[in-house]
């Protein structure tokens, strides 16, 4: 296990290194020159051009792209990301204050995915081809073909303006909390439910489940122990795959409900060219999906001993 | 996989001789019955048949748009937030334009990015997965990890990045949605590449003196085309919400630009008092999305009963 655990964490460093190349060539295909940005943002009006020359080189924007790489890179690997245009001070401190709370809307989300889609995909399987399985793969179909921001405009106006339950906007608070979440959630939930059916559906023929009933066991226990155990393995990656997904989801959610999270700083900063702090907040979250993702694999082979014996 | 210029026993030759004829077969597409059968099992779903219908009813909005919508997208035809009536079928926005009428024109922009963020990521997507899986090696190797490095996104996040690079606006959101899909097709086609790349049928075309391009092109693509066309049909749907999420945010299409997700946008700020405004194009995009899913379900089911896409 130990071994398994040591070799995937060897495999993410060339990830993470493509993905912070990634980030960067992007983000220095940008037509606009960041000192220019960064001077009409500070001084206004005309910007006088000794100015210009004096700042590009403070900022190292002369030297060839491998170097300026190079320096993003070691400083990022120091946790340094450099300091946002907008707001005058590091990147760190705005993603550090900012991320708890797109945290809490993700996990939030991922617990309303779940309560939500593996019930309904359980009670599918269970019920194959009835109207049960027919009510939830509609149910599934529309819950993962709406779009996020839609689907919070709809519940806001049901839950905050008609019914006056929930606040429309904010942070801070549960209260404040539940409308995202649902929102976030629901779109999982659809995927989420599809999933466990078939993973359901194949468990469900296998012989050992023919063995469990034939000695005798009801129904209820087979479906529940022997079943949804067997269900969860496959289950338990799409739920990180779909933490990624609710992560990258809070971006819309976000700015939907006007929370002041991480996902609505990266759009603000996009539209106020603000781009270390997008480079920074984009790498970031990235680097966030994929920890994540070796942190299912290992729970992964740890539900599966299959996994770990195979490489 | 090298061109053998060996001379060849008269059973091994006869035998590759008859492979090649195989080889042959394969370029003039699945053998006679194949399409009719699949054609049959897809008609067997009404879910695929009601997604057919409206897959093609939407594209024909779109091209008689002038004919069919009762006003001017654009044109100030009445008293703005009027609620949905026999004038107005679905009310009037917030200056008084048709709601009908840009919902209306509102497919083309849709239907367009659609088509156009799947030309994108798809052709790129399908020659580097083509590329990867056929050549192995070292090719393989630098292919995959920057795929890897890809799929470490989440799609929106890839496609923020892309926008924050080449600034916002209808075309950049369409190359963004393109790029931000394009690791899938990659993925996939790589896969099953792998897989028919072992066949009898590819190594005896590249006997009988087929180059490399026409190996791939003529004897491994059309091979693997039956997953390709099922991923293209579900990332439409994918397209279209991501699309319609990054106009929302302001990232995509600019106004007065009839576009379904800066249509929702452009309601937010007064859904209380003209819910109609930011639910009717969303209701377009969920019925536009569900039908390419539904259609994509049931090609999947149609072309191959045992194929599977990761969820």
């Amino acid at each position: 296990m130990g071994r398994y655990v040591i070799g995937r964490i060897l495999q993410l460093i060339p990830v993470l290194f493509l993905i912070s190349l990634i980030v960067f060539a992007v983000m220095h295909l940008l037509p606009g020159d960041p000192a220019l940005l960064m001077l009409m943002g500070a001084e206004g009006g005309a910007v006088p051009p000794e100015r210009l020359v004096e700042l590009r080189e403070q900022m190292g924007l002369n030297d060839p792209l491998w170097m300026q790489y190079f320096r993003f890179l070691t400083n990022a690997l120091q946790g340094d990301l450099g300091a946002s245009l907008r707001f005058r001070v590091p990147v760190t401190d705005l993603i550090a204050s900012r991320f708890p709370s797109t945290a809490t809307l993700a996990l939030a989300g991922l617990a309303v995915a779940v309560a939500i889609g593996m019930p309904l995909g359980m009670a599918a399987a269970a019920h194959k081809s009835g109207w049960v399985d027919t009510l939830c793969m509609t149910l599934s179909y529309i819950g993962s073909s709406m779009p996020v921001y839609w689907l919070g405009l709809l519940l806001i106006l049901l839950f905050s303006f008609n019914l006056r339950w929930f606040p429309s906007a904010g942070g801070g608070d549960f209260r404040a909390l539940v409308l995202p979440a649902i929102t976030l959630g629901l779109l999982s939930a659809g995927v989420l439910a599809r999933l466990i059916r078939s993973s359901m559906l194949e468990v469900l023929a296998e012989d050992y489940m023919r063995t469990a009933h034939a000695k005798g066991l009801s129904s209820r226990i087979v479906l529940w122990r022997h079943g949804l155990k067997n269900a969860m393995i496959p289950v338990v990656t799409m739920i990180g795959l779909q933490f990624g997904a609710l992560l990258a989801g809070t971006v819309v959610t976000e700015t939907v409900f006007s929370r002041p999270c991480l996902g609505r700083l990266i759009v603000t900063s996009i539209l106020a060219k603000d781009y270390p702090l997008v480079q920074g907040a984009v790498l970031f979250l990235a680097v966030v999906y994929v920890t994540v993702n070796l942190l299912i694999d290992i729970l992964y082979a740890w539900l599966d001993p299959r996994i770990r014996y195979g490489h | 996989m090298a061109t053998k210029t060996v001379d060849l026993d008269p059973d091994v030759a006869a035998a590759i001789r008859q492979l090649a004829a195989e080889a042959d077969a394969a370029d003039t597409g699945p053998p006679k019955g194949t399409g009719r059968e699949a054609f049959a099992r897809f008609t067997h779903h009404p879910g695929a048949v009601i997604g057919a219908a409206l897959l093609i009813a939407w594209p024909l909005i779109a091209i008689f748009a002038p004919i069919i919508a009762p006003y001017d997208p654009a044109e100030l035809v009445s008293r703005a937030r009027q609620a949905p009536s026999a004038e107005h079928w679905l009310g009037t926005d917030m200056l008084g334009r048709d709601m009908l009428s840009r919902v209306i024109y509102g497919a083309r922009v849709s239907i367009m990015l659609g088509l156009i963020s799947v030309a994108m990521g798809g052709i790129p997507g399908v020659l580097l997965g083509l590329l990867a899986g056929y050549f192995g090696g070292w090719v393989d190797t630098v292919i995959s990890r920057l795929i890897d490095a890809l799929l470490a996104f989440p799609s929106i996040l890839l496609a923020l990045v892309v926008i924050a690079s080449l600034g916002p606006s209808i075309q950049n959101m369409m190359i963004a949605v393109g790029v931000a899909t394009l690791p899938e097709y990659a993925r996939l086609v790589r896969g099953c590449v792998l897989a028919v790349k072992e066949q009898a049928y590819v190594e005896a075309a590249r006997l009988v003196g087929n180059s490399h391009m026409r190996t791939m092109f003529r004897h491994v693509l059309v091979n693997v085309n039956a997953p390709i066309v099922v991923l293209a049909t579900l990332q439409v749907g994918n397209a279209i919400l991501i699309g319609a999420g990054l106009s929302f945010l302001g990232l995509g299409a600019q106004p007065p630009t009839p576009e379904w997700g800066l249509m929702s946008a452009e309601g937010r700020v007064i859904i209380q008092r003209a819910w109609w405004i930011s639910t009717f194009p969303g209701l377009a995009i969920l019925s536009v999305v569900i039908a390419a899913n539904l259609v994509g379900d049931g090609l999947r089911s149609a072309l191959d009963p045992k194929m599977r896409l990761g969820a």
